[in-house]
C-alpha cells in the first residue's frame, strides 16, 4: 500500500465511526424530516409516503374549512412570533444583566477571574429541567416570591407571577444566561485596560469611555453572546413546558404537540425544517461575518 | 481585597472600581444561585405544602428512596449515561485524534461542523427527526433508541476538549520520542496517550452529565421501559408540585455539581500542564 494510501486509510478508520453516527443518526433523519414535510398526513398518525403535499406549509398560516376553502389562520404565527419575540427579549435582558458582571469580571486578577468563570459555567452544567422546576416553587401563587411580597404586607393578594409570558422569560433568562457573559467577557479580558485610561485622560466621561472604548471593543463578545443565547431561547421546549403552562406555547412546543396529542407528522416536519433552517441561517449569517472570532478561540 | 465595594475610590479612569459593577455582579449570582438554593433548602422542609418552612426533615429523601419507580427511573439514567459517555467519548477521541493534526485535507472544515451540529441545532428538531426515523425504519421505542440518540448529542461534549487537549500538546514531545528512536505506536501509547488521559476523562464526565441530565430526547425518543430521572421529575411536576420532587431533584442538582467540580479540576490540571511558560 502506499504511503498515501495508508494516511487516507487511517483517516477514514480514526474519523469514520464518530462522523458515521452523527451522519446515520441526525443527518439522516434530518433529511427525513425534510421529505416528511412534503407528504401527506395520515390520520391514524402515520404518513402517506407516496403523496406529494404542500398542505403541512399550508396550514402555517391557513385553516382549511369544511367546503375545502382556505381561511386565514393566524394561530401558529402567533406561536412563532411570541418565540421570536421572547427569545429576543430574553437575549436584550441577558446583555443589560449580562455585561456588567462580564466587565466586573474582566477586571479582576488572574485568581479571582478562575473563581468567577467557574461560578458563572457551573449552573449550566446542572439539569436544566430542575432548574427551571425551582422558578416554579418560587413564582406559584403560594410560591416563595408571593408569600415574601404578602408577608412583607406588600402585596395583599398572590400576584399572577407562573403560566404567563413573563415567567417563560425568566425561565429562558436563567436558563441562558451563562451564554452571554462568558463570551464577552473572553472579548473583554483581551483589552488593554491602559485604553481606558487613555480615554479619562482625555477627558472622556464614564458614559462616553463606555459607549466610545469598551463597547466598541466588546462587539465581537456580545454578538456572540446574543447568538449564543437568541438560538437555543428560539428552540426552547423544557422552559414553556413548564413555566408557560400551555398557554404561552414557542415552536419547540409545538413541534412537540405534533408528535403526541395531534399526531401531525408532516406538520410537525415542517415546523422543524422551519426553525432548523432560521437558526442555522442566523448561525451561517454570524459565521461570515465574524469567521475570524470563532476561529480565534483556539 | 479587591473584591472590597467599600474600598475608597480612586481616579475615574480605574475600571476595576467603577461603581455598579460590584453590586450588578453580586445581584447575578443572587439571581442564578438563590433559586437552586431555596430548592434544595425546601427539600428538607417537614412539611407537606412545600414552600412554607416548619422544620427540617429527611423524611422526603426517605420516601424517595423507598420510592420503586424513582429507583427504577435512577437505574435507567446511569444506564444510559454510562453507555451513551463511554461510547460518544470512544469515538470522539478516535476522531479528535486524526482532526487535531496541523496539516489540512478535504472537508476538515465540514467534518468540524458536523461534529458540532448536535449542539447548534435546537434540541427538538433532531430529537423528532430521529423519532420519525425509528419509527418509519420499524424500531421499537426504549432503552436502545434513547442511547443512540444520546451518543450523538454526546460527541460534541467529549470531542471539543479532547480536540483542545491535543492541539495544547507540545509537538516537540512527540519529536523527541521520535528522536529516541519510538515508533509512532509506541510514541502513542507512552507519550500521547498519558499526556490525553486528562483532557478524555474530562470529556468523559461532561458527556456524563449532559446525557444524565437530557431531557428532550429522552422524552421523544423513549418508550415503556426507558424512564429516566428527568423524566420520572417531568411526569410528577406536571401533575403538582410535590416535596417527593424537591429530593429527587436538590439530588440531580448535587450529582451534577460534583460531577461537574471533578471535570473541571481533571481539566485545569490540563492548562497547568500545557500553558505557555
Amino acid at each position: 500500500m502506499t504511503r498515501a494510501g495508508k494516511t487516507t486509510l487511517f483517516r477514514v478508520l480514526l474519523i469514520g465511526p464518530a462522523l458515521l453516527a452523527i451522519t446515520a443518526f441526525m443527518i439522516v433523519p434530518l433529511g427525513l424530516m425534510a421529505y416528511i414535510s412534503f407528504r401527506g398526513r395520515d390520520y391514524s398518525g402515520g404518513v402517506l409516503w407516496d403523496q406529494f403535499s404542500v398542505e403541512a406549509y399550508i396550514r402555517l398560516f391557513f385553516e382549511r374549512q369544511l367546503d375545502d376553502t382556505l381561511a386565514l389562520n393566524f394561530n401558529y404565527m402567533l406561536i412563532i412570533l411570541r418565540s421570536v419575540w421572547l427569545s429576543f427579549v430574553t437575549m436584550v435582558v441577558s446583555l443589560l444583566v449580562g455585561l456588567p458582571v462580564a466587565m466586573f469580571m474582566a477586571t479582576r486578577d488572574r485568581k479571582w477571574k478562575a473563581v468567577l468563570v467557574f461560578m458563572v459555567t457551573l449552573p449550566f452544567w446542572t439539569n436544566l429541567l430542575v432548574r427551571n422546576y425551582a422558578w416554579i416553587l418560587l413564582l406559584r401563587d403560594h410560591g416563595t416570591i408571593n408569600s415574601l411580597l404578602l408577608w412583607l404586607g406588600v402585596i395583599s393578594e398572590p400576584l399572577p407571577l407562573l403560566h404567563n409570558e413573563f415567567a417563560v422569560a425568566v425561565g429562558l433568562t436563567y436558563s441562558f444566561l451563562p451564554f452571554m457573559v462568558l463570551p464577552i467577557y473572553s472579548s473583554l479580558e483581551k483589552i488593554d485596560l491602559r485604553l481606558v485610561e487613555a480615554s479619562f485622560d482625555l477627558y472622556a466621561t464614564r458614559w462616553q469611555t463606555i459607549r466610545r472604548v469598551i463597547l466598541p471593543l466588546a462587539f465581537p463578545g456580545i454578538v456572540a453572546g446574543c447568538v449564543l443565547v437568541f438560538v437555543p431561547a428560539l428552540g426552547a421546549y423544557i422552559t414553556p413546558e413548564l413555566l408557560g403552562g400551555g398557554k404561552t406555547l414557542m415552536i419547540g412546543n409545538l413541534i412537540g404537540f405534533q408528535f403526541g396529542g395531534a399526531r401531525n407528522w408532516p406538520f410537525g416536519a415542517a415546523l422543524g425544517l422551519f426553525l432548523l433552517v432560521l437558526v442555522l441561517g442566523s448561525l451561517s449569517l454570524y459565521a461570515r461575518r465574524y469567521r475570524g472570532e470563532l476561529e480565534g478561540s483556539r | 481585597m479587591r473584591l472590597n465595594p467599600f474600598r475608597r475610590r480612586r481616579f475615574p479612569g480605574d475600571v476595576t472600581h467603577w461603581p455598579g459593577l460590584f453590586t450588578a455582579t453580586i445581584a447575578f449570582f443572587a439571581f442564578v444561585y438563590l433559586p437552586i438554593l431555596i430548592l434544595i433548602a425546601l427539600s428538607f422542609n417537614e412539611n407537606r405544602t412545600v414552600t412554607v418552612w416548619t422544620g427540617f426533615s429527611l423524611d422526603w429523601y426517605r420516601v424517595a428512596f423507598a420510592n420503586r419507580d424513582i429507583v427504577g427511573a435512577a437505574t435507567n439514567s446511569l444506564i444510559i449515561a454510562s453507555v451513551a459517555s463511554v461510547s460518544a467519548t470512544t469515538l470522539a477521541t478516535l476522531a479528535a485524534l486524526r482532526m487535531a493534526s496541523k496539516d489540512r485535507f478535504m472537508g476538515k472544515g465540514a467534518i468540524n461542523a458536523v461534529f458540532a451540529l448536535p449542539i447548534t441545532v435546537p434540541e427538538i428538531v433532531p430529537a423528532v427527526a430521529t423519532l420519525m426515523f425509528f419509527a418509519s425504519l420499524g424500531f421499537t421505542l426504549g432503552l436502545g433508541t434513547v442511547i443512540i440518540g444520546h451518543i450523538v448529542f454526546c460527541i460534541p461534549f467529549a470531542y471539543l476538549p479532547i480536540r483542545a487537549r491535543l492541539e495544547g500538546m507540545d509537538p516537540k514531545i512527540g519529536e523527541a520520542a521520535a528522536d529516541l528512536y519510538a515508533n509512532p505506536v509506541r510514541a502513542f501509547w507512552r507519550v500521547t496517550l498519558p499526556q490525553l488521559i486528562p483532557g478524555i476523562l474530562s470529556g468523559l464526565v461532561l458527556a456524563f452529565i449532559i446525557s444524565l441530565d437530557d431531557f428532550v430526547t429522552t422524552f421523544f425518543l423513549g418508550g415503556a421501559g426507558s424512564t429516566t430521572l428527568p423524566i420520572y421529575i417531568f411526569g410528577l411536576v406536571r401533575v403538582g408540585v410535590t416535596p417527593e420532587v424537591n429530593a429527587i431533584s436538590s439530588l440531580m442538582l448535587l450529582l451534577s455539581l460534583s460531577l461537574v467540580s471533578l471535570s473541571l479540576f481533571l481539566g485545569r490540571d490540563q492548562n497547568r500542564n500545557t500553558g505557555p511558560g
